[in-house]
């Protein structure tokens, strides 16, 4: 009992977070930029309530990611996992950057040589 | 020689640039989940909406081809339109099963919108608070999605069945 009283607020507080976390890294699929946290919208408000349900019987937050991109799509998370697909997207700005850098570095060069 | 190779490269960076900005505004970005079709359904239990003791499982898909799955609603006007399509669906084809599932509404209005345009379903599930079209990856109403009795998605029809919808899923069953 005092276990119960003790620690429920504090998982009703830790679900919450997490719900928020969640939820701000989900695409609302019938809004205009919005994420599932931010919209109010009939399809926002039952994610919400899954991504709650699935907190409650223990399902981490990969888990449910990996759920809603099987019946959504990666296009549900606004941050998609690494793959074959992807791959190009998520390597151009490292590829942008060091072509930055070459150029940065040839200038710096040629202007010390004149 | 070196300055030429910066020009070049900025050139081709920016032939690069323009391509990508091309592609991405010519594109259509309106998402579906249409990508989805071929998938294998994951394990659902409707209840029926007439009582909690009935319920439709994966296992009662085995019993026909094919089984449209339709979500509806007494307060969704697209809905009515398609009625008549789901009405000629069942009269018209013996190959496929529909199953409705009542998403967000009140039982007795549900029950009166289909005295008034006729019952297609086999089966009737309830989805109260919209969980089971989450399982189902609906994101708004109608929705159809037409599965084979191997449990795999072969079709999805995103917002009411039209004439042509209606030409497809009889070309697909036959």
């Amino acid at each position: 009992m005092i276990y119960f009283l003790l620690y429920s607020p504090m998982l009703i507080a830790d679900n919450k977070s997490n719900l928020l976390e969640i939820t701000k890294n989900l695409r609302c699929l019938v809004c205009q930029g919005q994420s599932i946290a931010d919209s109010n919208s009939d399809f926002a408000l039952t994610i919400k309530l899954v991504v709650e349900d699935q907190l409650k019987s223990g399902k981490n937050k990969n888990e449910i990611y990996k759920f809603l991109i099987s019946k959504y799509g990666e296009w549900i998370v606004y941050k998609p996992s690494f793959s074959k697909d992807n791959f190009f997207l998520w390597l151009l700005p490292y590829g942008i950057f060091l072509f930055g850098g070459m150029i940065i570095f040839v200038i710096l060069k040629k202007k010390k040589h004149s | 020689m070196k300055i030429n190779i910066i020009r070049i490269s900025v050139f081709i960076f920016l032939i690069f640039f323009i391509i990508i900005m091309f592609v991405g505004l010519t594109k259509n970005n309106n998402y579906n989940t249409k990508n989805l079709v071929g998938n294998e359904i994951s394990e659902f239990q409707l209840i029926s909406l007439n009582n909690n003791e009935t319920f439709f499982e994966n296992n009662d898909l085995i019993n026909s081809q094919f089984t449209l799955i339709n979500f509806f609603a007494s307060w969704c006007s697209p809905c009515r339109l398609e009625h008549k399509y789901l009405i000629k669906l069942k009269e018209e084809n013996k190959k496929i099963k529909i199953v409705g599932i009542n998403f967000k509404d009140k039982k007795d209005n549900a029950l009166s919108f289909l005295k008034e345009l006729g019952n297609p379903y086999e089966f009737i599930a309830k989805d109260s608070d919209g969980s089971v079209s989450v399982l189902f990856g609906v994101y708004g109403i109608p929705e159809s999605i037409l599965i084979n009795n191997e449990q795999k998605i072969i079709k999805k029809f995103i917002g009411p069945i039209n004439q042509s919808h209606y030409k497809e899923l009889v070309q697909i069953i036959n």
